[in-house]
Protein backbone atom coordinates (compact mmCIF):
# COMPACT_ATOMS: atom_id res chain seq x y z
CA UNK A 1 0.00 0.00 0.00
CA UNK A 2 1.00 3.66 -0.96
CA UNK A 3 2.14 5.91 1.95
CA UNK A 4 0.85 9.51 1.66
CA UNK A 5 4.93 10.92 1.28
CA UNK A 6 5.38 8.15 -1.82
CA UNK A 7 6.08 9.61 -4.97
CA UNK A 8 3.95 7.71 -6.61
CA UNK A 9 0.56 9.30 -6.68
CA UNK A 10 -2.34 7.70 -7.54
CA UNK A 11 -3.97 7.84 -11.18
CA UNK A 12 -6.82 10.64 -9.72
CA UNK A 13 -4.08 12.52 -8.20
CA UNK A 14 -2.01 13.06 -11.79
CA UNK A 15 -2.65 16.90 -13.11
CA UNK A 16 -3.49 16.43 -16.61
CA UNK A 17 -1.87 19.41 -19.47
CA UNK A 18 -4.61 22.02 -18.05
CA UNK A 19 -3.40 21.17 -14.13
CA UNK A 20 -7.17 19.67 -14.04
CA UNK A 21 -7.01 16.06 -11.64
CA UNK A 22 -9.79 13.75 -12.11
CA UNK A 23 -9.90 13.94 -8.34
CA UNK A 24 -10.81 17.39 -8.58
CA UNK A 25 -14.41 15.90 -10.93
CA UNK A 26 -15.11 14.05 -8.27
CA UNK A 27 -14.58 16.33 -5.47
CA UNK A 28 -16.96 18.99 -6.86
CA UNK A 29 -19.74 16.55 -8.08
CA UNK A 30 -19.70 14.81 -4.83
CA UNK A 31 -20.20 17.54 -2.97
CA UNK A 32 -22.59 19.55 -5.68
CA UNK A 33 -24.74 16.46 -5.23
CA UNK A 34 -24.44 16.94 -1.40
CA UNK A 35 -25.11 20.77 -1.34
CA UNK A 36 -28.43 20.25 -3.87
CA UNK A 37 -29.62 17.18 -1.33
CA UNK A 38 -28.93 19.65 1.77
CA UNK A 39 -31.08 22.29 -0.20
CA UNK A 40 -33.86 20.05 -0.82
CA UNK A 41 -34.34 18.45 2.61
CA UNK A 42 -34.82 21.99 3.66
CA UNK A 43 -37.40 22.66 1.61
CA UNK A 44 -39.84 20.02 3.93
CA UNK A 45 -38.41 21.60 7.02
CA UNK A 46 -39.81 24.94 6.51
CA UNK A 47 -42.80 24.18 4.56
CA UNK A 48 -44.16 22.77 7.83
CA UNK A 49 -44.49 25.80 9.71
CA UNK A 50 -47.22 26.47 6.75
CA UNK A 51 -50.49 26.88 7.46
CA UNK A 52 -51.75 23.26 8.01
CA UNK A 53 -54.30 21.14 5.98
CA UNK A 54 -57.20 21.47 8.85
CA UNK A 55 -56.41 25.30 9.47
CA UNK A 56 -56.66 25.51 5.53
CA UNK A 57 -60.12 23.34 5.75
CA UNK A 58 -61.80 26.36 7.75
CA UNK A 59 -60.73 29.47 5.64
CA UNK A 60 -64.03 29.57 4.40
CA UNK A 61 -67.15 30.43 5.98
CA UNK A 62 -70.67 31.01 5.77
CA UNK A 63 -72.67 34.02 7.04
CA UNK A 64 -76.53 34.49 7.52
CA UNK A 65 -77.54 38.13 6.66
CA UNK A 66 -81.25 38.08 7.59
CA UNK A 67 -81.07 39.45 10.88
CA UNK A 68 -78.90 42.37 10.10
CA UNK A 69 -81.39 45.29 9.56
CA UNK A 70 -79.99 48.63 7.68
CA UNK A 71 -77.40 50.61 9.86
CA UNK A 72 -76.68 47.58 11.87
CA UNK A 73 -73.27 45.41 11.66
CA UNK A 74 -72.30 42.26 13.34
CA UNK A 75 -68.81 41.00 14.29
CA UNK A 76 -68.14 37.59 12.97
CA UNK A 77 -64.64 35.35 12.36
CA UNK A 78 -63.02 34.62 9.64
CA UNK A 79 -59.76 32.87 9.30
CA UNK A 80 -59.32 33.48 12.80
CA UNK A 81 -59.69 37.04 12.64
CA UNK A 82 -62.28 39.61 12.62
CA UNK A 83 -65.16 40.16 10.17
CA UNK A 84 -67.42 43.54 9.66
CA UNK A 85 -70.95 42.75 7.82
CA UNK A 86 -72.71 45.96 7.81
CA UNK A 87 -75.96 47.03 5.98
CA UNK A 88 -75.18 50.08 4.59
CA UNK A 89 -78.46 52.78 4.92
CA UNK A 90 -79.26 54.62 1.76
CA UNK A 91 -77.87 57.72 3.66
CA UNK A 92 -74.51 56.22 4.59
CA UNK A 93 -74.11 55.03 0.80
CA UNK A 94 -75.19 58.21 -0.45
CA UNK A 95 -72.35 59.80 2.02
CA UNK A 96 -69.64 56.87 0.69
CA UNK A 97 -70.63 58.34 -3.13
CA UNK A 98 -70.51 61.20 -2.24
CA UNK A 99 -66.93 61.82 -1.76
CA UNK A 100 -64.58 62.76 -4.74
CA UNK A 101 -61.78 59.99 -5.27
CA UNK A 102 -59.07 62.48 -4.85
CA UNK A 103 -59.19 63.11 -1.26
CA UNK A 104 -58.39 59.48 -0.95
CA UNK A 105 -55.56 57.95 0.47
CA UNK A 106 -56.53 54.58 -1.32
CA UNK A 107 -59.04 55.77 -3.93
CA UNK A 108 -61.43 53.05 -4.33
CA UNK A 109 -65.40 53.58 -4.95
CA UNK A 110 -67.97 51.55 -2.86
CA UNK A 111 -69.01 50.01 -5.84
CA UNK A 112 -65.58 48.61 -6.05
CA UNK A 113 -65.66 47.35 -2.36
CA UNK A 114 -69.38 45.81 -2.59
CA UNK A 115 -71.05 43.13 -4.87
CA UNK A 116 -73.06 44.73 -7.63
CA UNK A 117 -76.58 43.89 -7.18
CA UNK A 118 -75.94 43.79 -3.12
CA UNK A 119 -74.24 47.13 -2.74
CA UNK A 120 -75.59 47.70 0.79
CA UNK A 121 -73.57 45.24 2.22
CA UNK A 122 -70.22 46.34 3.23
CA UNK A 123 -67.68 43.06 4.38
CA UNK A 124 -64.83 43.86 5.38
CA UNK A 125 -62.27 42.50 8.03
CA UNK A 126 -62.25 44.29 11.66
CA UNK A 127 -58.81 44.68 11.24
CA UNK A 128 -57.07 48.17 10.73
CA UNK A 129 -54.60 48.10 7.67
CA UNK A 130 -52.27 50.20 10.46
CA UNK A 131 -51.04 47.19 13.13
CA UNK A 132 -53.59 44.94 13.32
CA UNK A 133 -56.17 46.32 16.00
CA UNK A 134 -59.85 45.81 16.02
CA UNK A 135 -61.73 49.49 15.19
CA UNK A 136 -65.05 50.27 16.71
CA UNK A 137 -68.27 51.02 14.99
CA UNK A 138 -69.60 47.93 14.65
CA UNK A 139 -71.45 47.60 17.94
CA UNK A 140 -74.49 50.56 18.91
CA UNK A 141 -73.23 53.46 20.89
CA UNK A 142 -69.40 52.47 19.62
CA UNK A 143 -67.42 55.36 18.20
CA UNK A 144 -67.27 55.43 14.83
CA UNK A 145 -65.10 58.36 14.33
CA UNK A 146 -65.27 61.52 12.39
CA UNK A 147 -66.21 59.68 9.07
CA UNK A 148 -69.32 57.97 10.45
CA UNK A 149 -67.35 54.53 9.64
CA UNK A 150 -64.94 52.85 11.75
CA UNK A 151 -62.76 54.46 14.50
CA UNK A 152 -59.68 52.34 15.45
CA UNK A 153 -58.57 53.18 19.08
CA UNK A 154 -54.78 52.34 18.95
CA UNK A 155 -53.91 54.89 17.13
CA UNK A 156 -56.91 57.43 15.27
CA UNK A 157 -57.29 55.86 12.32
CA UNK A 158 -60.75 56.99 11.24
CA UNK A 159 -62.75 54.77 8.46
CA UNK A 160 -65.72 56.29 6.43
CA UNK A 161 -69.23 54.55 5.61
CA UNK A 162 -66.98 52.50 2.82
CA UNK A 163 -64.35 51.60 5.26
CA UNK A 164 -61.95 53.46 4.18
CA UNK A 165 -58.96 55.45 5.60
CA UNK A 166 -60.21 58.79 5.54
CA UNK A 167 -57.82 60.00 8.83
CA UNK A 168 -54.85 58.75 10.99
CA UNK A 169 -51.90 56.88 10.30
CA UNK A 170 -53.24 53.44 8.38
CA UNK A 171 -51.95 53.18 5.17
CA UNK A 172 -54.94 51.81 2.85
CA UNK A 173 -58.96 51.04 3.45
CA UNK A 174 -59.93 47.92 5.35
CA UNK A 175 -59.38 45.11 3.66
CA UNK A 176 -62.60 43.25 1.62
CA UNK A 177 -62.28 39.77 1.16
CA UNK A 178 -63.16 37.55 -1.37
CA UNK A 179 -67.19 36.50 -0.94
CA UNK A 180 -70.17 35.78 -2.76
CA UNK A 181 -73.92 35.46 -2.60
CA UNK A 182 -75.10 32.19 -2.19
CA UNK A 183 -78.86 33.60 -1.92
CA UNK A 184 -80.13 36.72 -1.58
CA UNK A 185 -79.64 36.17 2.64
CA UNK A 186 -76.62 34.01 2.91
CA UNK A 187 -72.81 34.88 1.95
CA UNK A 188 -69.76 32.69 1.52
CA UNK A 189 -66.88 34.42 2.74
CA UNK A 190 -63.12 33.01 1.69
CA UNK B 1 -3.87 18.89 19.29
CA UNK B 2 -3.35 15.06 19.69
CA UNK B 3 0.27 14.30 18.67
CA UNK B 4 3.65 16.13 18.06
CA UNK B 5 3.73 16.23 14.51
CA UNK B 6 0.39 17.44 13.67
CA UNK B 7 -0.26 20.44 11.65
CA UNK B 8 -0.60 23.86 12.79
CA UNK B 9 -3.20 26.07 12.45
CA UNK B 10 -2.34 29.68 10.46
CA UNK B 11 -4.61 32.11 9.77
CA UNK B 12 -4.86 32.87 5.99
CA UNK B 13 -5.73 36.58 6.01
CA UNK B 14 -5.78 39.57 8.47
CA UNK B 15 -9.26 38.63 9.41
CA UNK B 16 -8.93 34.85 10.38
CA UNK B 17 -6.06 36.01 12.27
CA UNK B 18 -8.24 39.25 14.09
CA UNK B 19 -11.20 36.03 14.57
CA UNK B 20 -8.25 33.67 15.85
CA UNK B 21 -6.77 36.10 18.84
CA UNK B 22 -10.98 36.53 19.72
CA UNK B 23 -12.45 33.24 19.17
CA UNK B 24 -10.64 30.65 17.63
CA UNK B 25 -13.45 28.60 16.67
CA UNK B 26 -11.43 27.73 13.23
CA UNK B 27 -8.33 26.25 15.22
CA UNK B 28 -10.83 24.33 16.87
CA UNK B 29 -12.31 23.11 13.85
CA UNK B 30 -9.15 22.70 12.62
CA UNK B 31 -7.24 20.71 14.98
CA UNK B 32 -10.93 18.93 15.81
CA UNK B 33 -11.76 17.64 12.19
CA UNK B 34 -9.04 19.73 9.57
CA UNK B 35 -6.36 18.86 8.67
CA UNK B 36 -4.48 19.40 12.42
CA UNK B 37 -6.17 16.30 13.56
CA UNK B 38 -3.76 12.94 12.46
CA UNK B 39 -5.46 9.90 12.28
CA UNK B 40 -4.39 6.16 12.40
CA UNK B 41 -4.08 5.64 8.34
CA UNK B 42 -5.43 1.68 8.92
CA UNK B 43 -8.86 2.30 10.46
CA UNK B 44 -11.56 -0.09 9.00
CA UNK B 45 -15.13 0.69 7.89
CA UNK B 46 -16.22 0.13 12.16
CA UNK B 47 -14.19 3.45 12.78
CA UNK B 48 -17.12 5.43 10.80
CA UNK B 49 -20.08 4.49 13.23
CA UNK B 50 -18.88 7.34 15.86
CA UNK B 51 -19.50 10.13 12.73
CA UNK B 52 -23.12 8.18 11.82
CA UNK B 53 -23.79 8.07 15.57
CA UNK B 54 -23.51 12.00 15.64
CA UNK B 55 -25.56 12.57 12.19
CA UNK B 56 -28.36 10.54 13.98
CA UNK B 57 -28.31 12.63 17.04
CA UNK B 58 -28.32 16.11 14.73
CA UNK B 59 -31.53 14.23 12.83
CA UNK B 60 -33.32 13.33 15.66
CA UNK B 61 -33.06 16.75 17.37
CA UNK B 62 -34.21 18.59 13.90
CA UNK B 63 -37.07 16.29 13.48
CA UNK B 64 -37.78 16.53 17.30
CA UNK B 65 -38.01 20.24 17.25
CA UNK B 66 -40.16 20.20 14.03
CA UNK B 67 -42.34 17.48 15.92
CA UNK B 68 -42.67 19.64 18.90
CA UNK B 69 -43.81 22.75 17.13
CA UNK B 70 -47.10 20.35 16.41
CA UNK B 71 -47.76 17.73 19.29
CA UNK B 72 -49.73 18.33 22.57
CA UNK B 73 -48.69 16.73 25.28
CA UNK B 74 -51.98 16.27 27.20
CA UNK B 75 -53.48 12.76 27.41
CA UNK B 76 -56.83 14.27 25.41
CA UNK B 77 -55.18 15.15 22.77
CA UNK B 78 -51.70 13.57 22.57
CA UNK B 79 -52.92 10.75 20.11
CA UNK B 80 -54.83 13.22 18.01
CA UNK B 81 -52.28 15.42 17.80
CA UNK B 82 -49.77 12.84 16.66
CA UNK B 83 -52.72 11.99 13.77
CA UNK B 84 -53.04 15.64 13.32
CA UNK B 85 -48.91 15.28 12.72
CA UNK B 86 -49.38 12.45 10.25
CA UNK B 87 -52.78 13.77 8.09
CA UNK B 88 -52.65 17.88 8.38
CA UNK B 89 -48.81 19.59 8.74
CA UNK B 90 -47.40 19.61 5.43
CA UNK B 91 -44.60 16.76 5.21
CA UNK B 92 -45.29 15.98 9.13
CA UNK B 93 -45.17 12.35 8.49
CA UNK B 94 -41.90 12.84 6.75
CA UNK B 95 -40.76 14.74 10.03
CA UNK B 96 -42.36 11.67 12.20
CA UNK B 97 -41.12 8.74 9.80
CA UNK B 98 -37.55 10.04 10.32
CA UNK B 99 -37.72 10.86 14.09
CA UNK B 100 -39.21 7.05 14.32
CA UNK B 101 -36.91 5.25 12.19
CA UNK B 102 -34.31 8.06 12.83
CA UNK B 103 -33.78 6.41 16.66
CA UNK B 104 -33.80 2.89 15.22
CA UNK B 105 -31.41 3.75 12.89
CA UNK B 106 -29.64 5.61 16.22
CA UNK B 107 -29.85 2.35 17.78
CA UNK B 108 -28.01 0.25 15.21
CA UNK B 109 -25.27 2.58 14.61
CA UNK B 110 -24.44 2.86 18.51
CA UNK B 111 -24.68 -0.93 19.01
CA UNK B 112 -22.31 -1.43 16.09
CA UNK B 113 -19.96 1.74 17.51
CA UNK B 114 -20.45 -0.32 21.06
CA UNK B 115 -19.01 -3.29 19.44
CA UNK B 116 -16.40 -1.89 17.52
CA UNK B 117 -15.05 -0.39 20.74
CA UNK B 118 -15.46 -3.85 22.66
CA UNK B 119 -14.14 -5.84 19.89
CA UNK B 120 -11.07 -3.94 19.26
CA UNK B 121 -10.66 -2.99 22.76
CA UNK B 122 -10.72 0.78 22.58
CA UNK B 123 -12.08 1.16 25.70
CA UNK B 124 -8.33 0.10 27.45
CA UNK B 125 -5.94 2.83 28.78
CA UNK B 126 -5.36 5.74 27.62
CA UNK B 127 -9.52 5.82 26.32
CA UNK B 128 -10.93 4.46 29.39
CA UNK B 129 -13.09 7.82 29.72
CA UNK B 130 -13.96 7.78 26.59
CA UNK B 131 -15.48 4.77 26.91
CA UNK B 132 -17.09 5.45 30.53
CA UNK B 133 -18.71 8.71 28.98
CA UNK B 134 -20.39 6.75 25.82
CA UNK B 135 -21.88 4.22 28.73
CA UNK B 136 -23.44 7.77 30.05
CA UNK B 137 -24.83 8.45 26.27
CA UNK B 138 -25.94 5.03 26.17
CA UNK B 139 -28.25 4.72 29.12
CA UNK B 140 -29.35 8.71 28.58
CA UNK B 141 -30.18 7.18 24.74
CA UNK B 142 -32.12 4.46 25.76
CA UNK B 143 -33.93 6.85 28.48
CA UNK B 144 -34.68 9.37 26.24
CA UNK B 145 -35.54 6.67 23.61
CA UNK B 146 -38.36 5.13 25.83
CA UNK B 147 -39.79 8.47 26.86
CA UNK B 148 -40.53 9.64 23.09
CA UNK B 149 -42.30 5.97 22.69
CA UNK B 150 -44.91 6.79 25.32
CA UNK B 151 -45.25 10.52 23.86
CA UNK B 152 -48.05 9.44 20.99
CA UNK B 153 -50.07 7.79 23.96
CA UNK B 154 -50.83 4.60 21.86
CA UNK B 155 -51.54 1.11 23.19
CA UNK B 156 -47.83 0.36 23.13
CA UNK B 157 -46.82 3.61 24.51
CA UNK B 158 -49.11 3.40 27.43
CA UNK B 159 -48.48 -0.05 28.23
CA UNK B 160 -44.63 0.73 27.92
CA UNK B 161 -45.02 3.32 30.86
CA UNK B 162 -46.46 0.90 32.56
CA UNK B 163 -44.14 -1.97 32.09
CA UNK B 164 -41.12 -0.14 32.31
CA UNK B 165 -42.04 2.40 35.98
CA UNK B 166 -43.49 -1.18 36.53
CA UNK B 167 -39.50 -2.43 37.05
CA UNK B 168 -38.89 0.02 39.54
CA UNK B 169 -41.38 -1.39 41.51
CA UNK B 170 -39.33 -4.41 41.78
CA UNK B 171 -36.64 -2.84 43.97
CA UNK B 172 -37.33 -3.90 47.84
CA UNK B 173 -38.97 -1.03 50.21
CA UNK B 174 -38.65 2.31 48.04
CA UNK B 175 -40.22 0.23 44.53
CA UNK B 176 -43.82 1.02 45.42
CA UNK B 177 -43.30 5.16 46.68
CA UNK B 178 -40.48 5.39 43.23
CA UNK B 179 -43.14 4.03 40.91
CA UNK B 180 -45.53 6.48 42.08
CA UNK B 181 -43.02 9.43 42.02
CA UNK B 182 -41.89 8.55 38.40
CA UNK B 183 -45.38 8.19 36.87
CA UNK B 184 -46.96 10.99 39.51
CA UNK B 185 -49.65 8.92 40.11
CA UNK B 186 -50.63 5.43 40.41
CA UNK B 187 -50.36 4.88 37.02
CA UNK B 188 -49.37 6.45 34.04
CA UNK B 189 -51.87 9.28 33.20
CA UNK B 190 -51.03 13.19 32.15
CA UNK B 191 -48.70 13.81 34.66
CA UNK B 192 -46.53 11.22 33.47
CA UNK B 193 -47.53 12.37 29.56
CA UNK B 194 -46.11 15.96 30.53
CA UNK B 195 -42.87 15.06 32.05
CA UNK B 196 -41.97 12.53 30.27
CA UNK B 197 -42.32 15.38 26.81
CA UNK B 198 -40.09 17.71 28.98
CA UNK B 199 -37.27 15.18 29.98
CA UNK B 200 -37.51 13.86 26.23
CA UNK B 201 -36.79 17.54 25.03
CA UNK B 202 -33.64 18.30 27.52
CA UNK B 203 -32.04 14.98 27.09
CA UNK B 204 -30.87 14.69 23.73
CA UNK B 205 -29.56 18.05 24.03
CA UNK B 206 -27.96 16.69 27.78
CA UNK B 207 -26.93 13.61 25.02
CA UNK B 208 -25.14 16.38 23.00
CA UNK B 209 -22.91 18.08 25.89
CA UNK B 210 -21.96 14.40 26.98
CA UNK B 211 -21.25 13.83 22.77
CA UNK B 212 -18.71 16.66 23.47
CA UNK B 213 -17.03 15.39 26.52
CA UNK B 214 -16.54 12.11 24.74
CA UNK B 215 -15.15 13.41 21.18
CA UNK B 216 -12.89 16.07 23.55
CA UNK B 217 -11.49 13.01 25.83
CA UNK B 218 -11.12 10.79 22.45
CA UNK B 219 -9.19 13.78 20.92
CA UNK B 220 -6.59 13.56 23.98
CA UNK B 221 -5.10 10.25 22.88
CA UNK B 222 -6.33 9.92 19.29
CA UNK B 223 -8.39 7.00 17.63
CA UNK B 224 -7.49 3.85 18.21
CA UNK B 225 -6.70 0.87 15.20
CA UNK B 226 -7.46 -2.00 14.11
CA UNK B 227 -3.95 -3.62 15.23
CA UNK B 228 -4.56 -2.25 18.99
CA UNK B 229 -1.17 -0.72 18.70
CA UNK B 230 -0.70 2.92 18.99
CA UNK B 231 0.53 4.93 16.43
CA UNK B 232 4.47 5.56 16.76
CA UNK B 233 4.80 8.75 14.30
CA UNK B 234 3.68 10.56 11.16
CA UNK B 235 4.18 7.69 9.34
CA UNK B 236 1.35 5.58 11.13
CA UNK B 237 -1.20 8.82 10.28
CA UNK B 238 -3.22 10.75 8.19
CA UNK B 239 -4.75 13.98 8.39
CA UNK B 240 -8.46 13.91 8.84
CA UNK B 241 -9.48 16.16 6.83
CA UNK B 242 -9.54 15.43 3.74
CA UNK B 243 -8.91 11.48 4.01
CA UNK B 244 -11.64 11.06 7.12
CA UNK B 245 -14.00 13.38 6.36
CA UNK B 246 -14.18 12.04 2.42
CA UNK B 247 -14.49 8.53 3.92
CA UNK B 248 -17.13 9.46 6.46
CA UNK B 249 -18.69 11.31 3.95
CA UNK B 250 -19.68 8.54 2.04
CA UNK B 251 -20.60 6.56 5.05
CA UNK B 252 -23.09 9.39 5.86
CA UNK B 253 -24.42 9.09 1.84
CA UNK B 254 -24.84 5.14 2.77
CA UNK B 255 -26.34 5.95 6.23
CA UNK B 256 -28.85 8.37 4.84
CA UNK B 257 -29.60 6.26 1.53
CA UNK B 258 -30.81 2.69 3.76
CA UNK B 259 -32.82 5.22 5.88
CA UNK B 260 -34.29 6.64 3.03
CA UNK B 261 -35.57 3.36 2.05
CA UNK B 262 -37.37 2.64 5.38
CA UNK B 263 -38.73 5.71 5.70
CA UNK B 264 -40.00 6.48 2.44
CA UNK B 265 -40.93 2.49 1.94
CA UNK B 266 -41.38 0.73 4.90
CA UNK B 267 -42.27 3.34 7.66
CA UNK B 268 -43.79 1.24 9.95
CA UNK B 269 -41.77 -2.06 9.43
CA UNK B 270 -40.32 -1.42 13.31
CA UNK B 271 -42.97 -0.15 14.60
CA UNK B 272 -46.00 -2.07 15.95
CA UNK B 273 -49.46 -1.45 14.78
CA UNK B 274 -51.19 -1.83 18.02
CA UNK B 275 -49.41 1.77 18.57
CA UNK B 276 -52.23 3.42 16.04
CA UNK B 277 -54.99 2.14 18.89
CA UNK B 278 -55.38 5.43 21.14
CA UNK B 279 -54.09 4.48 25.22
CA UNK B 280 -56.90 2.55 26.96
CA UNK B 281 -56.02 1.59 30.68
CA UNK B 282 -58.74 -1.27 30.87
CA UNK B 283 -57.07 -2.97 28.14
CA UNK B 284 -53.19 -4.52 27.14
CA UNK B 285 -52.68 -5.24 24.15
CA UNK B 286 -51.95 -8.92 23.55
CA UNK B 287 -48.59 -9.23 22.14
CA UNK B 288 -46.51 -6.69 24.01
CA UNK B 289 -43.25 -6.28 22.90
CA UNK B 290 -40.48 -3.30 23.56
CA UNK B 291 -39.14 -1.67 20.12
CA UNK B 292 -36.54 -4.04 18.83
CA UNK B 293 -33.50 -1.62 20.44
CA UNK B 294 -34.57 -2.71 23.71
CA UNK B 295 -35.47 -6.70 22.52
CA UNK B 296 -32.12 -8.00 24.79
CA UNK B 297 -32.89 -6.44 27.91
CA UNK B 298 -36.56 -7.37 27.78
CA UNK B 299 -35.46 -11.30 27.26
CA UNK B 300 -33.04 -10.96 29.91
CA UNK B 301 -36.01 -9.35 32.02
CA UNK B 302 -38.24 -12.20 31.17
CA UNK B 303 -35.58 -15.03 31.77
CA UNK B 304 -35.87 -15.21 35.53
CA UNK B 305 -39.40 -17.14 36.51
CA UNK B 306 -38.41 -19.14 39.93
CA UNK B 307 -38.00 -16.78 43.42
CA UNK B 308 -34.27 -17.91 44.30
CA UNK B 309 -33.66 -15.79 47.87
CA UNK B 310 -35.20 -13.07 46.14
CA UNK B 311 -38.60 -12.62 44.29
CA UNK B 312 -38.02 -13.97 40.64
CA UNK B 313 -38.94 -10.27 39.22
CA UNK B 314 -36.35 -8.78 41.48
CA UNK B 315 -33.69 -10.65 39.76
CA UNK B 316 -34.65 -10.15 36.05
CA UNK B 317 -34.70 -6.63 36.76
CA UNK B 318 -31.02 -6.95 38.93
CA UNK B 319 -29.83 -8.96 35.67
CA UNK B 320 -31.71 -6.45 32.97
CA UNK B 321 -29.39 -3.70 34.83
CA UNK B 322 -26.00 -5.92 34.90
CA UNK B 323 -26.21 -6.66 31.52
CA UNK B 324 -25.46 -2.68 31.58
CA UNK B 325 -23.74 -2.13 34.41
CA UNK B 326 -21.11 -5.13 33.78
CA UNK B 327 -19.96 -2.80 30.12
CA UNK B 328 -18.15 -0.58 32.86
Amino acid sequence: MATVQDTQTPAGDTPSEDGVRRRDFLNIAAVSVAGVGAGVTLLPLLNQMNPSADVLALSSIEVDLSAIEPGQAIKTIWRKQPLFVRNLTPAEIQQANAVPLGDLRDPQTLAERTVEGHENWLITLAVCTHLGCVPLGAAQGENRGEFGGYFCPCHGSHYDTAARIRKGPAPTNLEVPEYEFTSDTTVTIG
Amino acid sequence: MSFPWAAQYTPKNSFMKWMDERLPLPRLVYNSVGAGYPVPRNLNYFWNFGVLAGVALVIQIVTGIVLAMHFSADTGVAFASVEHIMRDVNSGWLMRYLHANGASFFFIVVYIHIFRGLYYGSYKPPREMVWLLGLVIFLLMMATAFMGYVLPWGQMSFWAAQVITGLFEAIPLIGNPLKQWLLGGFAPDNATLTRFYSLHYLLPFVIAGVVILHIWSLHLPGSSNPTGIDVKGPQDTIPFHPYYTAKDGWTVGVFLIALSILVFFAPNFLGHPDNYIEANPLSTPAHIVPEWYFWPFYAVLRAFTVDFILPAKLWGVIAMFGSIIILL
